[in-house]
């Protein structure tokens, strides 16, 4: 074929219009946190002193580290979708979620506690929040990778990465309503061991979805 | 150049806006600048240089494909040129080469022979042969035959809309078999 002749035949379809990356992405979302929902409501649930636990800013801290990471890496991720586009400070706020964690530990080592700072740590939850939150984060970042195809990644694995980190944030928020052990140590531990996972199982198939 | 690169710009916005002739033009205005980078990407990694047309229409249909990434108040060249790097690092990997193309800014690279007739290439056609018979009927009408979508329409007796949707899917195909190993 001739190149005039596909230059002819792109004009041809001018007119159509293509969904917007950031809404493919929400409607996939969308869609699949039933999945999410369903695999938390039937084999975790919220944890029995929810309402008691709410007081416990420890407790809060979980849901405001897990959403600062998933945010901060939706704005990250958009622009990666968009060929020749700055990301200017935004990789930066992915800090935020890391700073937010660290001054938690702080603050957890510096008050007082019943349990020494190991038992914090290794908590008693550990083995539930490694499968869970990569079992919840899975049909999310399936579902963010389908919508991200129809961006324009031109570093394709990074795109994946940030996509799980997206989705292990989604995740993980959603977990910490079940976990009982609220230590940032916890968090900062198992938590992240479960959401690098997903960032790497994002990395390697976004390296083969992803490409434009 | 830079005056070339800002043409470009407003015609991709008349683009955007509807405006198909505006959109033809910046594409014939874009292929001699792509062909001549396809070219020193080729020779640069030691690859024979007829395989440039390829690389060329992959680059078009990926341009057409994903030019809703492109955001209308940022200028067209830096996209165009991600993309157009992207594409050719892909194809010379794709060729079984390790290689870390230094490829110059469009800049540097004005066209070597601007009103060179535009050749033909192979690749699209293997692969339209290969498309679903619908939108291979519907490519075919107005990319072999100078059908419009109107004469298309009437010509397979589908409706305007079907002519359409089976054109856009086909292209979409086409752009996804040539990304295939």
């Amino acid at each position: 074929m001739d190149t005039d002749d596909l230059i002819r035949t792109l004009a041809a379809d001018n007119d159509w219009r293509a969904t917007p990356t950031g809404t493919a992405v929400l409607v996939a979302l969308v869609a699949a946190a039933p999945i999410s929902l369903a695999i938390f409501l039937l084999m975790l649930g919220v944890r029995p002193d929810f309402v008691a636990a709410a007081h416990n800013p420890f407790f809060d801290l979980k849901f405001v580290v897990t959403l600062a990471l998933a945010t901060s890496a939706v704005g990250v991720v958009l622009p990666l979708s968009r060929p020749g586009a700055t990301l200017g400070v935004r990789p930066w706020l992915l800090l935020v979620p890391i700073a937010l964690l660290g001054i938690g530990i702080v603050c957890d080592i510096s008050v007082a506690q019943d349990r020494s700072w190991t038992e914090r740590l290794i908590g008693t939850n550990s083995r539930v929040c490694l499968t869970a939150v990569p079992a919840m984060a899975l049909p999310l970042l399936v579902a963010a990778l389908i919508g991200l195809r129809q961006g324009a990644s031109t570093r394709p694995a990074l795109s994946g990465a940030v996509a799980g980190l997206i989705c292990g944030g989604l995740a993980a928020t959603v977990y910490a309503a079940h976990c009982t052990d609220d230590s940032p140590l916890f968090v900062a531990t198992w938590y992240s061991i479960g959401i690098a996972g997903l960032t790497a199982a994002g990395a390697a198939a976004g390296s083969r979805l992803l490409r434009i | 150049m830079r005056g070339q690169v800002s043409e470009w710009t407003e015609l991709m916005r008349q683009a955007v806006a509807g405006d198909g002739a505006a959109y033809q033009r910046l594409l014939r205005a874009i292929s001699p600048v792509l062909r001549a980078t396809a070219q020193r990407g080729l020779a640069r990694a030691g690859q024979p240089t007829d395989g440039c047309e390829d690389i060329v229409q992959e680059i078009l249909l990926a341009v057409h494909l994903k030019r809703h990434t492109w955001d209308p108040a940022a200028p067209f060249g830096p996209w165009l040129f991600a993309i157009a790097r992207n594409k050719l690092i892909d194809t010379l990997r794709r060729k079984g080469r390790r290689v870390f193309v230094d490829i110059d800014e469009f800049a540097d690279v004005l066209p070597s022979e601007p009103e060179k007739k535009a050749a033909s290439a192979r690749e699209v056609d293997q692969h339209l042969s290969a498309l679903p018979p619908r939108q291979r009927d519907v490519v075919r009408a107005i990319a072999v035959d100078s059908a419009s979508i109107k004469e298309a329409a009437a010509k397979l007796a589908m409706s305007e809309g079907a002519v359409r949707v089976a054109l856009h899917r086909g292209l979409a195909t086409l752009a996804a078999k040539l990304r295939e190993p």
